[in-house]
C-alpha cells in the first residue's frame, strides 16, 4: 500500500458552488494545495457526477442502481466539498442525499458558508459531514482536508482487501491487514487515528490561529460520524 | 495593494490570500477573478437599480442580489463594498426603498473606485514582471 503523501493529485474532490468566483476560488485552493479538482455549479449537478440519479432515491435497498459504484472508479470521488446557500438543492440537502445513498455515503462531505450561523453548523455536523468552513475559504483550512481522505482511502483498500479474503476464507490473514490508522510516511500532522484527532486539533487550532483569537471560534471540526 | 489600498480600507487580507494563490501555472488568477468580480458585481448593481425603481419593490430579490454581491465581495477582500453589503442588507429587512437607493449608490460609487485603483495595482505589477522584478509576497 504505496501511500505517497507528496502527490496528492490522487485525492479527486468535487466541489460544488453556485457563485462563480467562488468555484474559482476553491478549484485554485485545491489545485493549490495539489488536488484534482471537478468543479460545478449545482447539488444536482454533483450528483450527477457521483452517478446517483434522483430515482434512485426512492428505490429498494435490492434494487441495483442504474449506475454501479464501480462504473466510475475512474472518476472515484475522495471529498465532497460544497457551499450551503445554494437555489434548489442547498448544501444540506445534497448532505444528506449523499449520507442516504449507500455507494456514496463513505465520500466525506464539507460544507462551507458565509454566514456563521451555530444551528446551521450543528445541523450539518450531525448529519454527517466532517467539517463546517466559514468562508472565505482559505489554504490553511484545506489542511483539515487530507485527513477526511486518508480515511476513505484506508477504508476502501480495506473492504477490497476483505472482499478478496472473505473468498478465499482464510479469516487469520485479516489481523496482519493495515489499522485503522493512516500511514503517516509524509504526513506532517503528529495524529493519527481520527477518532484521537479532536482534542489534538482544537490545540493546534488555537497554536496555529493564535494572532486572531476570533477565528478558533469560526472552526468547528467535525463530530467523526462515520466508522471505521 | 501596499499602502494606499489597505490603509483606506479598500482591500482586506482575504486580497492578499489571493495573490498567494498566483504562480506560474496560473498568473493571471487574480485578475480573472476580479474581472469576474465586477462583471457580476454590474451585474447585480443593474438589477437591483432595476427591482428598486419598480412601483412596487421586491425586497426580497433585492436582498437576495445583495445577498451575492456581499458573499463574493467577502471572497476577493473588497471589504469596503462588503461593509456596504451588510447596511443594504438591513435596509432591504427593513424594506427602506431610500435607504436601498443610498446603498446601491454607494456600492457603485465603491466598485468604481476599486476598479480604478486595482487596475492601477495590476498595471504597477505588470511593470514590475516586465522589467524582470518579482512582486513580494505581503504577510
Amino acid at each position: 500500500m504505496a501511500i505517497t503523501g507528496e502527490s496528492h493529485s490522487q485525492f479527486h474532490v468535487l466541489a460544488v458552488d453556485d457563485s462563480i468566483i467562488d468555484r474559482k476560488l476553491i478549484e485554485r485552493l485545491l489545485k493549490t494545495s495539489s488536488y484534482q479538482v471537478t468543479a460545478v455549479d449545482s447539488g444536482s449537478k454533483a450528483l450527477k457526477f457521483l452517478g446517483l440519479h434522483e430515482e434512485d432515491d426512492h428505490s429498494n435497498p435490492d434494487r441495483v442502481p442504474s449506475v454501479s459504484p464501480n462504473d466510475h472508479q475512474e472518476v472515484e470521488v475522495n471529498l465532497i466539498i460544497t457551499d450551503y446557500c445554494m437555489p434548489g438543492m442547498t448544501g444540506y440537502d445534497l448532505l444528506k442525499k449523499v449520507k442516504e445513498s449507500s455507494s456514496l455515503r463513505n465520500i466525506p462531505v464539507v460544507i462551507m458558508s458565509s454566514e456563521n450561523v451555530p444551528a446551521r453548523i450543528t445541523r450539518c455536523l450531525e448529519e454527517g459531514a466532517e467539517e463546517f468552513f466559514l468562508k472565505p475559504v482559505r489554504l490553511a483550512d484545506l489542511n483539515r482536508l487530507k485527513p477526511h481522505m486518508m480515511k476513505t482511502k484506508i477504508k476502501n483498500e480495506k473492504l477490497g482487501d476483505q472482499e478478496k479474503l472473505e473468498k478465499s476464507e482464510i479469516q487469520s490473514e485479516q489481523q496482519q491487514q493495515p489499522p485503522s490508522q493512516p500511514q503517516p510516511e509524509s504526513q506532517p500532522q503528529p495524529q493519527q487515528s481520527p477518532l484521537l484527532q479532536q482534542p489534538n486539533n482544537n490545540k493546534r487550532k488555537t497554536m496555529e490561529e493564535g494572532l486572531s483569537p476570533d477565528r478558533t471560534r469560526r472552526r468547528y471540526n467535525g463530530g467523526i460520524t462515520t466508522m471505521v | 495593494m501596499g499602502v494606499f489600498g489597505f490603509e483606506k480600507g479598500f482591500v482586506d487580507n482575504q486580497f492578499t490570500q489571493l495573490q498567494k494563490l498566483r504562480d506560474e501555472s496560473s498568473p493571471g488568477f487574480v485578475v480573472e477573478v476580479v474581472s469576474l468580480f465586477f462583471e457580476d458585481c454590474e451585474k447585480l448593481v443593474n438589477n437591483m437599480a432595476k427591482a428598486l425603481e419598480q412601483q412596487i419593490v421586491d425586497f426580497k430579490q433585492v436582498d437576495s442580489h445583495v445577498h451575492q454581491l456581499k458573499g463574493s465581495s467577502s471572497s476577493i477582500g473588497a471589504a469596503r463594498i462588503h461593509n456596504v453589503c451588510i447596511a443594504f442588507k438591513t435596509c432591504c429587512e427593513d424594506q427602506n426603498r431610500d435607504g436601498c437607493v443610498r446603498c446601491l449608490q454607494q456600492v457603485n460609487h465603491e466598485c468604481i473606485q476599486l476598479k480604478n485603483n486595482l487596475q492601477t495595482l495590476f498595471k504597477l505589477e505588470q511593470q514590475i514582471v516586465a522589467a524582470g522584478g518579482s512582486i513580494p509576497a505581503m504577510q
